[in-house]
Order: C-alpha cells, then sequence, then structure tokens
C-alpha cells in the first residue's frame, strides 16, 4: 500500500477539551504519530471525563473492572483515536527538558490553552523554536493571541456569543437560548487548525521554514457566519434567528411523524420541489393557487406546517423520508443513536467498523478518516490511549532514555497510568 | 514572504457552499484555484441571498462574493464535446480537481475517475456529494436542515416539548467545507510527496456524524451504554449560572464550574454570598437555585453586555458578550486583529469581509475578492492552453464558454 499522506511527521498535541483534540485526530487520521503529552497532576476534566464518566465505568458491561474512568470517556475513546499517550508533570524542569527534547524530534506542536498560560508552562514559541528550527506549532486559543480578549477564557458556547452566533441558533421566537449547547465552534475550530497546519507543512516542504500559527477559534468559527456577515456589511441589517425557517426555502421543518419522538425534517428549494411536496401530501389545490406563489408562500407558512404534519404524523419517520426523496424533495429523518447506528447506508458504505478498546471492550466505532480514500484508505490504527499508555515507547524509543532515567521518572511521578490527584 | 500554497493547481467544479467553501480556503492559503462555471448563469449560489442593497443580481451575492474570494472564473460548457476536452487539458497539469455534482453526473459527462486519472495519474480527484459515490441513498438530495437532522446531534437540540431545531443559517454546510478541505490537502500532500493520485470520496452524511460537536461522542455512548440524548432545557445541577442569561442591553453567554461560585456572586457585587450556608450547602435545591438565579438577573439587568464579560472574565468567571452583527463589526478584539478585511470588488465596491481563519506567521493570507462569471476565461485559455483570440470568438460563438 502507498505510504500514508502524513506518514513521517511526528505531532505533539498538548491540546485541552473539545477543540484541540479534534484537530490532532484529523493529523492522525491522516498518518501523522500524534503524541498526546498528558499529565498525571492534573485531570483533563472534559477531554477525559465528558459524558458521565463515572456512570460508564459502572455501566459498561465488558469493561475491565480495573478500568479507569478516564480511560472508557466517550469524548476521548473517539477524538483520542490514532494518538499515542505520554505523561508528564511539565511545570518540573526535568519533564521540561524532556518535553524540549521531544520537541527537537518532532515536526508539529499543537495546543490551545490561553496564551499566557502556554508561557506560564514555558512552552511559548521563542523557547520552542530554539530547541527545532523547523518547528511549526499552532496556538488555537479562544480569541487569538493578541489583542484586549488575549486571555479570556472561553469555550464554545461563549466564544459563538461573541462572534454574533448566539443569537442567529435555536427557535425564533424567545425560546432561542433553552439550549446553548455551545460545541460547533469546537468542530470549526479543530477543522480549521488541521488545514492550517497542512498548509504550513506544504510550506515547510518547499522551503524548510517553520512557523507559528496564531489561530483564535473565535476567527474560524466566525466564517461560518457568511450570510448574516455579508448581509450587515452590504444593508446595515443585523439578522435573528428563524428557527427552522428559511425564507428562501418554503416550506422547511422538522415535522412529527409516527411514534415517540421521531421527527422528518424536510426543505423545498425549488418550484418543481413545492409542487411534488403538495401532490404527495394530497394538497395539489396549491400548486396554482396565487395565494401560494412563490412571493407569498412565507405568509403560508404556518398552514403549509399543520398540512405537513397531518401527512408525516402518519408515518414512520424513515418511510417518510423515502416517500419524500422519491418524489424529488429533500428530506432525512431527525436521526436518534440507535436509527444512526443501524441506517442502511452508512451499513451499506461500512462506516461503521468493530474496534476492541482495551479498557471499554468490543464495539462499533464510526470510521475514520471521515471520508473515503480509494488509495490510502487510511487505517483506523488504534483506538484511543489509555492515560500514560504510551510512556515506554515514547521515553525510552524517541526519548532515549534508559533504564535508569526511565525508573527515576517513575519514581518523580511523571510517568504512570493514574491521576495522583482526583479532582 | 510567499503563501503557504503557493504552486498548488486546483481545478473547482464545486457549486454552492460546500465545495466552495473548501476551495475557497486553498485560494486564500494561496492555491492558483480556476474556478469552472457554466456560461451564462455561473454557480448558483450566484443566485443566493443576501444581495448587495436586496437586489438580486449573479453579481451582487454576499453569500458567493464570501465563498469564492482569490479564485479566477472561467466558464466552460462541459456537455460540449470541446469543452469536455479543455476542461482534460487543464487537468492535465493541475494537482486537484475538485466537484461536488450529484454522483451521476461526472460520468454521464465521459469524467469518471478513471479518464480523469488516465489524463493526470497523479491528479487528486475530491468529490464531495450528500451521501458518497456509493450506497442506497446516493441519489438523494439534502439540504442545510437534512444534513443536521441526519448527524444525530438536532434530534437532541431544542426543548423536549417542542421540535428539534437546526443551526444558524448553513453552518453545517460550512463546517463540512472545512473538512473537504483538510481531506483535500491531505490527499494533496499525499500525491506531492509519494506520487499517490487518488480519489477522494466525501460524504456529508458521514461528516455530520462525525461531527466534534457532541456528534461523534454520542455514538459512543449509544454504543456503550445504549443512552442516547434528550432535548433539555439545559437545566443544570448546581446553582452556578451556565446558560445564555438576558441582560440590560441583550444576553451574555456564561459558563461556570462549581468552583466558580465564588466569581459569580463577586461578579453581581454580593461577596457576602460567598460563605452564605443558605446558598452554599443548598446549591441543587430547585427552590434555591431559583431565589439565586432571580437576584443574579437582577444584577444583569442593571449591566450591559460588554460591561458584564470584561468584568466576568477579570474575575476568572467565563462568559461571552452575546453580540449582533452590528457588535461583531465593532468588537473590541476583533477590531484590534484586523479581523474584517476591506476589499473592492467592480460590481459591489467596497466592503468588510470575514478575513483570516489563522494567523500565519511566514505565509501572509491575502485578502482578495471573488471573480465576475468569466471574468478569467481568456486569460486562462491563452495562457495554460496557448489558445489565440480567434480561436477565443470561435468558442464563445459556439457557446462552448
Amino acid at each position: 500500500m502507498p505510504a500514508l499522506p502524513l506518514e513521517g511527521i511526528r505531532v505533539v498535541d498538548l491540546t485541552v477539551v473539545w477543540a484541540g483534540p479534534f484537530a490532532a485526530a484529523l493529523l492522525g487520521d491522516l498518518g501523522a504519530e500524534v503524541i498526546r503529552v498528558e499529565s498525571l497532576q492534573r485531570l483533563d476534566t472534559i477531554t477525559r471525563t465528558a459524558t458521565d464518566a463515572k456512570a460508564m465505568h459502572e455501566l459498561v458491561a465488558d469493561v475491565d473492572p480495573d478500568a479507569k474512568p478516564w480511560n472508557v470517556s466517550t469524548n476521548f475513546t473517539t477524538v483520542g483515536r490514532n494518538t499515542k499517550s505520554v505523561t508528564m508533570d511539565l511545570r518540573r524542569e526535568e519533564a521540561l527538558e524532556a518535553f524540549y527534547k521531544l520537541i527537537s524530534v518532532s515536526d508539529v506542536f499543537i495546543e490551545n490553552n490561553s496564551p499566557s498560560t502556554v508561557e506560564k508552562l514555558k512552552v511559548d514559541y521563542p523557547r520552542l523554536v530554539a530547541h527545532n528550527p523547523r518547528l511549526i506549532m499552532m496556538s488555537m486559543s479562544a480569541f487569538g493571541a493578541t489583542g484586549p480578549y488575549r486571555d479570556y477564557r472561553a469555550y464554545g458556547a461563549n466564544i459563538e456569543a461573541v462572534v454574533g452566533y448566539l443569537l442567529l441558533r435555536g427557535y425564533a421566537d424567545g425560546e432561542e437560548f433553552v439550549n446553548s449547547v455551545g460545541g460547533f465552534s469546537d468542530a470549526c475550530g479543530g477543522a480549521t487548525a488541521a488545514m492550517a497546519v497542512l498548509a504550513a507543512l506544504h510550506h515547510r516542504h518547499g522551503t524548510g521554514e517553520g512557523q507559528y500559527i496564531d489561530m483564535a477559534q473565535s476567527e474560524g468559527v466566525a466564517q461560518t457566519l457568511s450570510q448574516a456577515m455579508m448581509d450587515y456589511s452590504m444593508n446595515g441589517r443585523s439578522r435573528r434567528s428563524t428557527g427552522n425557517r428559511d425564507a428562501e426555502r418554503v416550506p422547511q421543518g422538522a415535522y412529527r411523524c409516527a411514534g415517540d419522538d421521531y421527527w422528518v425534517a424536510l426543505s423545498c428549494g425549488t418550484e418543481e420541489e413545492f409542487r411534488a411536496l403538495c401532490v404527495l401530501i394530497g394538497h395539489a389545490e396549491h400548486v396554482d393557487d396565487p395565494l401560494f406563489a412563490k412571493e407569498l408562500r412565507l405568509a403560508q407558512h404556518d398552514l403549509l406546517d399543520q398540512e405537513i404534519t397531518e401527512w408525516t404524523s402518519q408515518r414512520d419517520s424513515y418511510e417518510a423520508f423515502h416517500l419524500l426523496q422519491s418524489a424529488g424533495i429533500a428530506a432525512a429523518p431527525v436521526l436518534d443513536q440507535a436509527q444512526l447506528a443501524n441506517d442502511p447506508h452508512l451499513r451499506a458504505r461500512e462506516d461503521w467498523i468493530s474496534l476492541t478498546h482495551p479498557a471499554a471492550g468490543t464495539h462499533a466505532y464510526l470510521k475514520t478518516p471521515i471520508w473515503h480514500m480509494s488509495e490510502t484508505p487510511l487505517p483506523y490504527r488504534r483506538v484511543a490511549p489509555l492515560l500514560g499508555q504510551d510512556n515506554d515507547y515514547v521515553y525510552r524509543e524517541v526519548l532515549g532514555f534508559s533504564d535508569e532515567q526511565y525508573q527515576r521518572f517513575v519514581e518523580l511521578g511523571h510517568i504512570g497510568t493514574d491521576y495522583v490527584t482526583r479532582s | 514572504m510567499s503563501s503557504a500554497l503557493e504552486g498548488m493547481r486546483v481545478i473547482d467544479l464545486t457549486h454552492r457552499i460546500v465545495g466552495p467553501f473548501a476551495t475557497k480556503l486553498l485560494a486564500d492559503y494561496g492555491a492558483d484555484v480556476v474556478k469552472v462555471e457554466r456560461p451564462g448563469a455561473g454557480d448558483s449560489a450566484r443566485q443566493l441571498g443576501p444581495f448587495f442593497h436586496d437586489t438580486p443580481d449573479d453579481e451582487g451575492s454576499g453569500l458567493f462574493l464570501h465563498l469564492n474570494t482569490n479564485k479566477r472564473s472561467i466558464t466552460l460548457n462541459l456537455k460540449h464535446p470541446e469543452g469536455r476536452e479543455i476542461l482534460l487539458q487543464l487537468i492535465g497539469d493541475a494537482d486537484v480537481l475538485v466537484e461536488s455534482f450529484a454522483p451521476r453526473v461526472m460520468p454521464s459527462l465521459g469524467l469518471d475517475y478513471e479518464t480523469l486519472h488516465r489524463a493526470n495519474p497523479r491528479l487528486v480527484v475530491a468529490s464531495i456529494s450528500n451521501f458518497g459515490q456509493s450506497g442506497p441513498y446516493r441519489d438523494y438530495k439534502m439540504s442545510e436542515i437534512t444534513a443536521y437532522a441526519l448527524g444525530g446531534t438536532m434530534a437532541t437540540t431544542g426543548l423536549p416539548h417542542r421540535e428539534p431545531v437546526k443551526l444558524a443559517l448553513t453552518v453545517m454546510q460550512i463546517y463540512a467545507g472545512m473538512v473537504c478541505s483538510t481531506a483535500v490537502m491531505g490527499a494533496y500532500l499525499g500525491s506531492k510527496w509519494h506520487g499517490t493520485g487518488q480519489q477522494v470520496d466525501l460524504s456529508l452524511f458521514q461528516i455530520m456524524a462525525t461531527n466534534q460537536d457532541r456528534a461523534l461522542m454520542s455514538t459512543a455512548a449509544y454504543q456503550y451504554l445504549g443512552t442516547m440524548g434528550q432535548r433539555s432545557a439545559g437545566n443544570r445541577q448546581d446553582i452556578t449560572p451556565a446558560s445564555a442569561y438576558p441582560c440590560a442591553d441583550g444576553y451574555v453567554q456564561m459558563f461556570a464550574l462549581v468552583q466558580s461560585w465564588p466569581a459569580v456572586c463577586n461578579l453581581i457585587e454580593r461577596p457576602d454570598l460567598i460563605e452564605d450556608p443558605h446558598f452554599v450547602e443548598n446549591r441543587t435545591d430547585a427552590q434555591v437555585k431559583a431565589e439565586f438565579e432571580k437576584i443574579f438577573l437582577e444584577w444583569l439587568s442593571r449591566h450591559g453586555k460588554q460591561e458584564i464579560m470584561e468584568r466576568a472574565q477579570s474575575l476568572g468567571y467565563i462568559c461571552g458578550a452575546g453580540n449582533v452583527m452590528e457588535d461583531t463589526f465593532r468588537d473590541q478584539q476583533l477590531t484590534a486583529r484586523g479581523f474584517f478585511v476591506e476589499v473592492d470588488h467592480p460590481y459591489v465596491g467596497s466592503l468588510r469581509y470575514p478575513g483570516a481563519p489563522v494567523r500565519m506567521t511566514a505565509t501572509p493570507w491575502r485578502p482578495g475578492r471573488a471573480p465576475l462569471l468569466g471574468e478569467h476565461t481568456s486569460e486562462v485559455l491563452a495562457a495554460r492552453l496557448a489558445y489565440d483570440e480567434d480561436e477565443l470568438k470561435r468558442l464563445r460563438d459556439e457557446e462552448v464558454i
């Protein structure tokens, strides 16, 4: 098989929460060796323990009785794919020296701490470039390494609020904030950062020149607000959420189907689709009704919603989906996880694969990379590592530690597989 | 200083949102992106709003203007044998071809992967489609709301007694464009470094289901435990406010952990509550929580979102101001970093656009504008394929270009 695209590229990953690990995962998917630097002294509360890890520890039927909750977090067992885990407490001099050594034999360093934390930890670019002049360092802080908010801390939802996204999503009638789960900017941040690192690798390959990349996650997610930003820029309009509706696509919405909490989403973007929908749901009379002409149709949205619901509520969401698509209308069941796990299309494309994780057991995972490649299929090389699983490899093989040096790091509490403080 | 992707040559057959955003990133990082459009109408995103001064025009779509910066536009009728021939010549010295037609279209034009591969064995062909190039839903349609529905996350977005609700605008499609650019770059580096030309088959369904925003981890939660997320009002167990709240001039988005309690009390100028046993000892009691929220909201109602954010952040209580675009365009941080860039365009004139997604210190990001329809047809065909004026006139007369 041909070499993987990023074969031979080593990435040092000091990221936390969601966005940074996702960026590292995308690079790992492409064949880079990702070494995640963790600390036994500081539990990574979100990356490794999201989704109620304690409950999971008790519930996973085939879990190793000695499994530690941080090894079976659903966030980390998915986003930690194709990653190696090494432990060291960077606040202490000897670990910092080992870290610098690791940097000197790596290509990319990626982190998403606040700029002041990076300086405090002494892992800022000016210090690291002295150990590796070809280094590419990707810093993906919330608001960037310069400017008045440089040291603000923020999660996805807070970042999204500042760039104007909070008020553009959700219901349009005053209940828009009820579910301000903010994780969308993490997805954008990870993809934006991975792309920038690839561009920097391209440049380095041609010129030998590494570089520092200052990424503001806010500026990554802001790209997605294209229409709202351009509307303000062109017309001075500050848009607000329109819920499930879209003035250019009428009708559009999520409609209740038969059963408990099943829905089908549909959207009519053309006149052909609108006509097909009217015929399908038994309201062919709207086709030539001037009240339902394109320009006036938005005013009829409530009535259309009612009529569509009368039709969908008698049907299973998959049945409605296939009937609508067969009539040429963009539609989809609002899938829950059980449906997604069994979806015939994902199964037919072999997007679900079975993997065995040393602590979580054997389960189905969505395959990576999250696309298909004809010549370098990019195997899901390994499930997420246990904490410290690769200490041996990284310290001995990559850093060349002797037995004595290794033992000393064990005694000093750098090397291990358990958190020293469990906060 | 040169751009990061200097020397990379891309032939771009994409239209609407996902593909054009992916190739926009390539172009903004410095790749030479030749956008191939249908003669006459062009990319159908040219007909999508918002429009300059709310007046529909092929050169006035704000969406198109933002998604096509730094590209060159040529018109080419791919259904015409000579148009197809010109495309095959263009890919002869290209690195990447990106297309986003329905899966049956490229083969029907005589442009299946094998043909493209024969024309240039090192070529990366990235095909972006709703459901991928195979599988039972291959020819089905998709839109923003249906894409989100398929990803498994919409089912848990909204209130339990109401319908699931989508995210804003077309954000999932632009996110998909980001993923596509990463895939294209990965395959391109494989071709450049290891000589592997190949086809990349991008399915938006797959990209939605593996989204880092809850989607992927939810699949594992279901596999491990059989649990599925629910739509919820987001009520937290703890007393520390961690949601969106109204304030004097709009909203603020707070985030707090249990240990943020002292900062919360300090924000609302009630340090006396930090140790108050009534609150501290009953922090998960619904009535006590409601009592505290009343105090909290009363203080917020007397302060503005920007002031609250600055004060909260200085106290270590995570907060973001709930801006509308008017605020976003004036935001101190985005302004200080020069995020919005002024771009001139022959039809809409000078406007502010969202700027660079990252700041690279060695390879500058270039602001640029979107091309007019067919603006570079003559230039590209003359330079790349050595067509002269007479031939170009003939191609125009025969409606090839």
